[in-house]
Formats: structure tokens, C-alpha cells, sequence
């Protein structure tokens, strides 16, 4: 089994057990975790610091009732859904997001394929589907990129990410991402600046196309 | 050089009934017996401090017990996940009102980690919970010690008002210790963990 080597930032951990991360990157952040027994030390960690603070909170006087109230609800039986499973290289936040339903693929060109899960305004979150050996798509590098490696590999000037491994980058980088031989690279990506275009093209095609 | 310890069997150094917290032994009498007594009492603890938790974080005394009451519910609910080896109390219920807080506001749910499933829950390791909760108590400590403005903006982070720009780095509390303690409860579970890979 590969090592994970590339993980979580801090403060997105922090975040993210506060509850402040945008969406997409929530999803990519807890689909690593599902991967990760440091990440998720390092979270429940954090909920402990959490937990910390709300103990040491003033408590507040409440209505005479709700005590009872609460109380009475005990026996109400209340179905909960069913929490997500993951599926195959998919971990149980990718299938959520997925809404349990397989990647509806579209083809980027040149054997490249995307999948886009989420694309609103907080940002977009997709799945890419790269053959070894070709260039992972750009997002047009506005805000910051995480790229979640689900099979497969890929590498660039920052170093090689296999299965598990996280890339955050910032506006500063400027790096070309190429699929690793073997298996094509699966990748959960998220950006939190909105797409500059609506279809993606592939990096190896920027040039042609001056973008 | 110091004399060795004298030994002591594991299940003597910890009697879990009188070593573990209150609000420990009281969570697993409602997780392993259903006990409503417990309930009540861990009600009569957390439910003021969560209102007045949600409360700081923007919320009317009306929408605060609505909360209140979902988060209480939740725990008695679902009081099967509760792992002390990895948890304590009042980080696990941080983490349920943060979820229904979320929940309130946001369009769509938060994102969740793949939950994980233990066989072994009602052979807790009482050394390791104890040993989690003296992680805790320093932690405590460390927040209580910390300057009045650090102190501030660490709770403003918990409490939801940063984003993940704002937060430091270096937040000033010793989490070190803490995640190797629950990298121990995690190791417990590792043959439930097949999917799981080793950093």
C-alpha cells in the first residue's frame, strides 16, 4: 500500500473542523481524511480544541421546558439516512457528492476526461480522468486549486502524488501536472475562484489556443 | 537515575468507574446501557453551555434551543459512535452542533469523512481513554494560559468566524500530543481500516 506524503494544510484542517471551508474544498478535505489516519488524528484533534472552547462557553438560562421536551423525544424513533459508502477508488464523500450515481464523463479532448460534481459561485469540484503521460488540465489559476489524487499518479516541479495525496496551490504556482505511467490518474479537483471557462481545455492545448 | 515504577497491571492502573470524567462515564452508561439518568445529567451540563455556545455564534435564544434540542437528540441517537479512546464529550458534541449549525444555514450539508466502524467498542482501553483525557486537561490548561487576545482568536476560529486564510498556523495550543494519543485509538481499528493508508 502507498504512502500518503503530501497532506492537509493546518489551518484548511482547523477550518474545515470549524466548519468555514467552502464546500468543494470540504469535499476534497474530507475525502482525503477518509483516506488518511494522520489527517483524521489531526481533525478529531482540532474537535477536541473545539470541545475545549465550548465547555469553557458561559451557559445560558434555558426555557423551563426544553429539558422535558427533549426528554420526551427519546423514544420517537427518527430514521436517520443512511451515512454515505464509498465505492471503489470513490471514498464515501466523493459517492455523496456524486449522489451515489457513477462520473457522467465528458471528453476534454486527447483522451482527457472530466466530470464536474459541483460549479456555482463558492467555486467548482469535479473529477478529472487523465492517461498516463498527459498533462492535468488547468483551472486558469484564479484563487486556490486542491487536487486530490484518487488512482493512479501524477507529478510536477513540487514533487510526485500518488493515491491519497493532496496538492494546494495557490495563485503563485506555476506548475504543469503530467499523469504518472501505468494506471490513468483519477483526480478529485476543487477550485474556489469561479471558471474561467466553461469547458476546460487541456493544458498541452493553452499554447495553440494562446490562454 | 530515577528507580524503576513499580509495575501494575494494566486493568489495575485504571478503574474506568472511578479514574474516567463525569461526562465520560456518564456518555457510556447512554451509549452502552441507554441510561436516561445519564442523559438527563449530561442535558443538565451541556445544554446551557451549547446555547450560550450557539448563542456567541449569532443565533437568537429561540433558534439557539431549536439547536439545543437537535444536538441533544443526536447524541442520544446516535450515541453508538461515540469512541472515548478517540473523542472526548464535549469534542464530539462540538463537532454534531457545528454540523447542525451548518446544516441550518448552508444549501447543502457539510461533507463528511467516511465513517468508521468498530467491533470493538464495548472493550474500550481504559488506559487510553484516561491518557486522552489528561491530554485534554493540558489543553484546557494551555487555553486558560494563553493572552487575552490569542486566546480570543483561537475561540473565534472553534466558534466558526475564520476562514482558513485567517487562521494561523501556529494557533499556541499543544494538539501535538493529542493527535499521537488519537492515532493510538485510530490503530485500534486498523484492520477495519483496509482502505486506510499509512502516511
Amino acid at each position: 500500500m502507498s504512502k500518503i506524503h503530501h497532506h492537509i494544510p493546518e489551518p484548511m484542517l482547523a477550518a474545515y473542523a470549524a466548519g468555514t471551508l467552502p464546500h468543494v474544498f470540504e469535499v476534497v478535505v474530507a475525502t482525503h481524511i477518509s483516506l488518511c489516519a494522520q489527517c483524521r488524528a489531526g481533525l478529531e484533534a482540532h474537535e477536541t480544541a473545539g470541545g475545549v472552547v465550548l465547555e469553557a462557553t458561559n451557559a445560558a438560562a434555558l426555557s423551563d421546558d426544553l429539558k422535558a421536551d427533549v426528554l420526551a423525544l427519546l423514544d420517537i424513533d427518527m430514521p436517520e439516512p443512511p451515512a454515505p459508502k464509498g465505492s471503489g477508488i470513490f471514498p464515501a464523500p466523493v459517492m455523496a457528492a456524486l449522489k451515489n450515481r457513477p462520473p457522467r464523463w465528458k471528453s476534454l479532448g486527447f483522451g482527457v476526461r472530466q466530470s464536474i460534481l459541483e460549479h456555482g459561485s463558492e467555486g467548482s469540484l469535479r473529477l478529472l480522468h487523465i492517461p498516463p503521460g498527459r498533462a492535468v488540465p488547468d483551472h486558469g489559476h484564479n484563487g486556490i486549486e486542491m487536487t486530490l489524487v484518487l488512482q493512479g499518479s501524477f507529478a510536477d516541479e513540487t514533487g510526485a502524488f500518488g493515491v491519497g495525496d493532496l496538492e494546494v496551490a495557490g495563485d503563485e504556482l506555476e506548475h504543469t501536472p503530467i499523469a504518472g505511467e501505468g494506471e490513468p490518474c483519477i483526480c478529485l479537483a476543487a477550485t474556489d475562484a469561479p471558471l474561467r471557462f466553461t469547458t476546460m481545455i487541456p493544458r498541452l492545448l493553452q499554447p495553440l489556443f494562446r490562454i | 537515575m530515577a528507580p524503576p515504577r513499580p509495575l501494575r497491571k494494566e486493568k489495575d492502573a485504571v478503574a474506568p468507574e472511578r479514574d474516567l470524567s463525569e461526562q465520560t462515564r456518564l456518555m457510556l452508561a447512554v451509549r452502552d446501557s441507554c441510561d436516561r439518568q445519564a442523559f438527563a445529567r449530561l442535558f443538565d451540563f451541556y445544554a446551557p453551555r451549547l446555547k450560550g455556545f450557539v448563542m456567541r455564534g449569532g443565533a437568537d435564544a429561540a433558534q439557539a434551543e431549536e439547536i439545543v434540542q437537535d444536538v441533544m437528540l443526536t447524541i442520544w441517537r446516535k450515541a453508538d459512535q461515540f469512541d472515548p479512546t478517540r473523542a472526548q464529550v464535549s469534542g464530539w458534541i462540538y463537532q454534531i452542533t457545528r454540523n447542525r449549525q451548518i446544516d441550518m444555514i448552508r444549501r447543502v450539508s457539510r461533507a463528511m469523512p467516511e465513517e468508521l466502524k468498530h467491533e470493538d467498542e464495548h472493550d474500550p482501553d481504559p488506559g487510553q481513554i484516561l491518557a486522552l483525557e489528561q491530554e485534554t486537561g493540558k489543553l484546557k490548561q494551555a487555553l486558560g494560559k494563553l493572552k487575552p487576545e490569542q486566546r480570543q482568536m483561537i475561540e473565534k476560529a472553534y466558534l466558526g468566524e475564520l476562514t482558513h486564510q485567517e487562521i494561523h498556523a501556529e494557533t499556541g495550543l499543544p494538539l501535538g500530543t493529542i493527535k499521537s494519543r488519537i492515532r493510538l485509538g485510530l490503530e485500534r481499528l486498523r484492520h477495519e481500516l483496509k482502505g486506510l493508508r499509512e502516511p
